[in-house]
Order: structure tokens, then sequence, then C-alpha cells
């Protein structure tokens, strides 16, 4: 049985994250502005941290929330 | 030579002049500092995510620095520090982030050609089994 080789989306797509990008972020973090855990988004290791420190860059700059209720 | 991005984001209470203003200033000083403003990118008002300072807008500006050393980006940041019209800021070194982007492009645009080269020489080894099927 040939299984078909797991690989990370993010990698494919898009190498840099770019933090000024709300609107790309904005599909990683949950609806209370978490951050969406990688085994649900299926990140490889190294893009998982390029997007968080993305998301926490763009939170500090108020183009993302931290909480939302 | 590095490569900066400043991000800065400006009080809704000024005009939309007095903020294009403060951008020029800003722009001025990282020049006479010793850098070169590769871009200015103006966002305008934006909506914040969350009140910051009781303010629910701010302008956004996003000045491209390049420069040998961080001279330029300390003082802008002092000044926005000092500036209370500067409700957030944020500067980015993006020159390593940059480079490893190209490369790693360069990495996947030959895998890509190899895969090509598999790929056709896979289609043809298909074909000649099912030629011996029949």
């Amino acid at each position: 049985m040939v299984r078909k080789k797991k690989y990370c989306k993010m990698c494919v797509g898009k190498y840099y994250f770019d933090y000024k990008d709300a609107r790309f972020l904005s599909q990683f973090i949950t609806e209370n502005g978490k951050i969406v855990p990688r085994r649900i988004t299926g990140a490889c290791a190294p893009c998982q941290r390029k997007l968080t420190t993305a998301i926490h860059r763009a939170r500090h700059l108020a183009l993302l929330p931290y909480v939302r209720r | 030579m590095r490569r900066y991005e400043v991000v800065f984001v400006l009080a809704p209470t000024l005009t939309e002049e007095e903020a294009d203003e403060m951008v020029e200033t800003y722009s001025g000083v990282a020049k006479e500092m010793g850098a070169e403003v590769a871009d200015v990118d103006k966002w305008g008002k934006r909506r914040l995510a969350f009140p910051v300072q009781k303010h629910s807008e701010g302008y956004y500006t996003v000045l491209t620095l390049q420069e040998p050393a961080g001279k330029a980006v300390s003082e802008l940041e002092r000044r926005f520090k000092v500036t209370d019209a500067v409700i957030r800021f944020l500067t980015v070194r993006v020159d390593e982030e940059l480079k490893r982007a190209e490369k790693f492009e360069k990495k996947r645009e030959e895998r890509q050609l190899r895969r090509g080269r598999k790929v056709s020489a896979g289609t043809a080894g298909t074909e000649a089994e099912g030629a011996e099927k029949e």
C-alpha cells in the first residue's frame, strides 16, 4: 500500500508570514482570538513558529485582537 | 546593509494633513541619520482590533529603511516613545528573512524542475506497461 506522504500545506504556498496581512493571519485564530493549534492547522513546526511570531506582532500593532468575547 | 520595517500608528485625533506631516518628519529623520528610505507605505485611517489609549482608530504607516547599523531606527524609536501622538510602533529587521525566503524559493523551483523530469519519465514507463498488457 502506498501512503501519501504527509506534508505541510503552509510550506507549499507561502514561506514568509507577513505580520501586516491581518486578513491572512485571521485564518489561524479562533473566534476568541486564540492561535489555532498545529494539530488542527496541519502546519509543520517551523511554519507554526513563524506564524505564531507573525500573529504576536500583528496583535501588538492592534491588527489582530488578543481576546474577543 | 540591514533592512528594517518600521510600523507606527498615529492617533486618530490628528487630521490627515497633520498625520502626513509627521510621516514626512520621521522619514526626514531617518534620512538624516544615514538611512535610505526605500519605501513609505501609508495605509490611512484604519480600525484597531482593540482600543489603544482609548482610541479605536489609527493612521498606520510602514517605513522601509535600508541602513548599515541601527542608528536611524534607534533614533526613530526614541522619538516614538517621546511623542504622544504615536500610539503603537514596531520595528522588524527583515533582510535575513527575505534572504531565507529567496533561498527557499530557489530550492523549491529546483525541486519542481527535478520532479517535472521524473514525472515525464514515469508516464513514459506506465505507457510502456499499458502496451504490454494489451
